[in-house]
């Protein structure tokens, strides 16, 4: 990884970065934020249009009522405030992919505010930070500058993605490393999953960010002179995009030079941030409130009707999976990394006698199969079902974990779910008192170093002869009986 | 058949007695405008082809007896800041030339759909944005009353092509006077409909929250018939009303004994022709006449609404005409070897003058450091402005003004002198700030013969009332 300079860690540790994020988040409306046309990732270039998405003069924007209850329910689940009275405002630039020249966005009047997200502070614990905002805003469409035989000369203009309902959410400058920004990032794009607001694809640019960074000495009261880094737009990229840039302003206080406030563009494929326009060359976006839109008013009782459509957060689902299953915390992270897992596993374990050992499965066999075959959930031969028959076989002792793992295996293998392959392949258990005796016998006859042990005190060997039985029973011995006979067996 | 004076009652009446046809109709109008507009210039483009069609399905119609929609074979014009498939659509601009929109002015469309046939477009000043249409990139228009004067702006061609017969009404637009001062200049009457009474879809925005769609007509009944038609919420502009629309000519029909009009005392100051302040006190007298109460009111923030107006107006448009950038219609620069450059040849090129001025007062009053001293300190006066208006209209019922300080003026005369044009717009950006309803009413001549027009101004919604004073003031011209 590209760095600005060899700086060591003990300059490094002498500051204390401070970062803030914006990221924007196309929402999952079925239409644009202001008109008609399908909203809709892709398509043959400006085939999602209409005058009033292409700005034609003489069209007016007339706002998506779900975009606004997207907008809700984003706001309710990052813990903002709804206001009941917030105003469109435009805000002025040129550019060919803007074809107004204005920007519908919000300015001094958001939907939302004053909310906050909890991220791991590292100590088991959890740190706050804060959401100054989440205002409602239109996407641009995309400038293309190549793929084209004369894009040397010429730049392409795509308006589908134009009037793409989005949400801009602004955190606080509470952010502290680059770990807490990408945390924060993890832990927002887990809540608007969970709300079902976006797809949260950052490849097909759904969620965007940037990020307002600045350094200054530690234990100092006064933020040191921000930079505002934009195209953060990948996971892998977000720790080492902050890192290039803490080193970069570091590197610059260090040899006695200032911050320069101003934007810069993050270059993936480099590794680096490079200047993009200097605070005198910012723009003057001369906000004013959007004429062509009245006031947007959000009465408590739509409000509270919008709310009623905010399902369960991932936080408290954790909170209730453990408390109503009696799962691990650690197992409980794991179910809830999106909504449609947890509400599999809460399937199977309703289906169950032993929840907490369907949570195991889930974690400890099932997941590992599927992302070794590149599967998802959903696409699991296992059903959820068969996957509670298998965690019940499992505690009542009529299968060995060797054996589960094998039927597992099959499962995967041929595609067939779990009930399907266990009626098939099940082991014709031996559960004859008699004949798992005749076979103790044996391992204890040629094993006496291992039953003094046993008599010595030492109990736990009798895993030792469990294990040496169950192979030669080719693992056909009830190991519930098994158990049972080996200590009557050794303590006779 | 007498096309100068040819009211929509008069001419229904020829179709339907058989006197004429609308197929016949439309043509004698488009034979008179090639006969005498290249004197006026009140046309931009013709829609024969649209207007034929649409005359041969309401001759069906006659032909077989069936019901006729309200506006069955009336013949009008549009201006040109109006979208109509099929023909340009220029606002009076270079910058627009050769474009052609994609879909129609929900107004339009309803008059349509109500039986009208749509003649053609109309000139006007560029992007609305003038007193005398002489800011149109396609020439000035002449006023019908008298060729070497101004028809007013900035909808000049549409109460020009009134007054010459060359339809027997039009559709123009009024963002701070653009209806009713050309109607007063070109002897007509103009109606200013509440601020979202009609729908604003397909109206190339000048400044937003200002702009309104209304007609010019021969005489009352015929503007209240049209606002009828076009008067209504509409799905593609949120912010036409959902208001319930009421039967305006049966209320502008109605007797005005016993009503209380209000004359400002503000309305009646200093510049204010001798002649236009005797024709409008003698409108005020035959209103008294008739039964009205007249009372004197104070609209005390008058004065400040020529500044507070060319802030808000100003600011708005900066912004709407930002979407003029050469990028996706109308004319580029091919020159230019940068985007910026390509943005500024191709506005330099396209706007004119007045355009560009505007753009560059708007675009200061938005600027960051002077928002506050501007375009917010403009809004705070608009809001007494507006409450003015609202506190007069507790005690009066319609408020009576003269239109114009002056009557038109000669073609030429201000053009060096963009403040002298802005003071001409007096008596109209008020009303136009506090979003109520008017009506232009002719109410005499000067000496000279030029027309003379009266502002009847009503509460927000309450177009019927201000039609009924503008009939009673109309029933008492000789």
């Amino acid at each position: 990884m590209p760095t600005a300079s060899a700086l060591s860690p003990e300059v490094l540790a002498k500051y204390q970065p401070v970062i803030g994020l914006e990221v924007h988040v196309q929402l999952l409306t079925k239409t644009k934020a202001f008109c008609g046309c399908v909203n809709l990732y892709g398509g043959e270039p400006n085939t999602h249009v209409c005058p009033v998405c292409l700005g034609l003069p003489g069209a007016l924007p007339v706002l998506n009522e779900q975009a606004v209850e997207f907008a809700v329910l984003t706001g309710a689940a990052l813990n903002c405030k709804i206001n009941p009275v917030s105003i469109f405002a435009r805000k002025n630039y040129f550019y060919p992919d803007s074809p107004k020249g204005y920007q519908i966005s919000q300015y001094d009047k958001p939907t939302c505010e004053h909310g906050y997200l909890d991220i791991p502070d590292g100590n088991g614990g959890l740190k706050r930070i804060g959401i100054t905002r989440a205002h409602m805003e239109e996407d641009a469409g995309k400038s293309i500058h190549d793929g084209f035989p004369d894009s040397v000369t010429r730049s392409y203009i795509d308006l589908n993605r134009c009037g793409t309902p989005l949400i801009e959410i602004v955190s606080e400058p509470d952010i502290r490393s680059p770990q807490e920004a990408f945390d924060y990032l993890t832990k927002l794009k887990e809540i608007l999953l969970y709300a079902g607001v976006s797809d949260c694809n950052m490849e097909e640019g759904s969620l965007r960010c940037d990020a307002n960074v600045s350094v200054m000495l530690k234990g100092a009261d006064k933020f040191g002179t921000k930079a505002e880094v934009k195209n953060v737009n990948s996971f892998r990229f977000i720790r080492s995009a902050l890192e290039y840039e803490i080193e970069r302003q570091v590197e610059i206080l260090e040899s006695g030079g200032k911050v320069v406030q101003e934007t810069r563009l993050y270059n993936s494929a480099e590794g680096v941030t490079y200047s993009m326009r200097s605070k005198e060359q910012a723009h003057d976006y001369r906000y004013f409130p959007e004429p062509d839109l009245p006031p947007l008013l959000i009465s408590e009782e739509w409000k509270n009707k919008i709310l009623k459509g905010l399902p369960e957060l991932p936080e408290a689902k954790r909170t209730r999976l453990i408390a109503e299953y009696g799962i691990t915390e650690k197992d409980a992270e794991t179910l809830t990394a999106s909504a449609s897992f947890a509400d599999q596993f809460e399937a199977a374990a309703k289906a169950s006698k032993s929840p907490k050992r369907v949570a195991a499965l889930i974690t400890s066999e099932l997941t590992g199969r599927l992302n070794a075959a590149g599967l998802e959930l959903e696409q699991s031969p296992v059903s959820m079902k068969g996957l509670a028959m298998a965690a019940d076989l499992a505690e009542s002792g009529e299968l060995s974990s060797k054996m589960l793992k094998q039927l597992l295996d099959i499962s995967f293998e041929k595609g067939e779910d779990f009930p399907v392959v266990y009626e098939r392949e099940k082991p014709q258990q031996i559960s004859d008192t008699s004949v798992i005796e005749k076979m103790i016998d044996e391992v204890i006859a040629a094993n006496p170093k291992q039953v003094e042990q046993f008599k010595g005190g030492k109990t736990t060997v009798s895993a030792f002869f469990v294990g040496q039985v169950m192979r030669l029973s080719k693992g056909q011995a009830n190991p519930a009986l098994l158990n049972e006979l080996v200590i009557k067996k050794l303590s006779e | 058949m007498n096309l100068e004076t040819l009211s929509i009652d008069q001419a229904r009446a020829a179709l339907t007695s058989g006197e004429t046809t609308a197929t016949a109709l439309a043509e004698a109008h488009y034979e008179r405008i090639a006969q005498k507009d290249d004197e006026i210039n009140s046309y931009l483009s013709l829609a024969k082809d649209r207007a034929l069609a649409q005359a041969a399905k309401i001759d069906a119609l006659l032909k077989a007896g069936d019901p006729l929609p309200p506006l069955a074979g009336i013949p009008l014009g549009i201006k040109d800041v109006l979208t109509m498939v099929g023909s340009p659509a220029t606002a009076g601009s270079k910058i627009l030339e050769g474009y052609h929109p994609p879909y129609d002015c929900t107004a339009v469309a309803k008059l349509e759909a109500a039986g009208a046939v749509l003649l053609g477009k109309l000139n006007c000043d560029e992007f609305a944005m003038g007193s005398s249409n002489e800011n149109s990139a396609y020439g000035p228009v002449h006023n019908p009353r008298a060729l070497d004067r101004v028809p007013g702006g900035s909808s000049g061609g549409s109460a020009a092509a009134v007054a010459a017969g060359f339809c027997v009404a039009s559709l123009g637009t009024d963002t701070g006077g653009s209806i009713r001062q050309p109607a007063a200049f070109c002897g007509v009457t103009g109606l200013l409909p509440t601020w979202g009474r009609v729908s604003r879809f397909g109206l190339i925005a000048f400044a937003s929250s200002l702009d309104r769609i209304g007609p010019f007509t021969k005489n009352v009944k015929d503007a209240a018939t049209l606002l009828g038609v076009m008067a209504g919420s509409d799905i593609m502009d949120a912010t036409a009303s959902h208001t319930p629309v009421n039967d305006y000519v049966a209320e502008s029909q109605k007797p005005v004994a016993g009503l209380k009009i209000g004359v400002p005392e503000e309305y009646f100051g200093e510049g204010l022709d001798p002649e236009i302040r005797a024709a409008v006190e003698k409108s005020i007298a035959d209103l008294k006449a008739a039964g009205c109460e007249i009372k004197k009111i104070s609209l005390p923030h008058t004065r400040y609404a020529i500044p507070t107006y060319y802030v808000i107006a100003t600011a708005e448009a900066s912004s709407n005409l930002s979407r003029f950038d050469g990028v996706r219609f109308g004319l580029r620069d091919k020159s230019a070897s940068t985007l910026t450059g390509m943005y500024r040849q191709t506005r330099d090129a396209g706007f004119g003058a007045e355009v560009k001025r505007r753009i560059l007062l708007g675009t200061y009053a938005l600027s960051a450091g002077y928002y506050d001293a501007y375009y917010k300190k403009a809004q705070q006066v608009r809001t007494l402005l507006t409450r003015d208006f609202l506190s007069a209209f507790n005690e009066v019922d319609a408020i009576v003004t003269p239109m114009t300080p002056t009557p038109a003026f000669k073609l030429g005369e201000k053009t060096d002198d963009p403040v002298a044009m802005y003071l001409a717009d007096v008596y109209t950006v008020a009303a136009s700030l506090a979003g109520i309803c008017g009506v232009s009413v002719p109410c005499g001549n000067t000496k000279d013969g030029l027309p003379i027009g009266v502002q009847i101004l009503g509460k927000h919604f309450e177009e019927g009332m201000a039609l009924r004073v503008a009939q009673a003031v109309e029933n008492s011209q000789p």
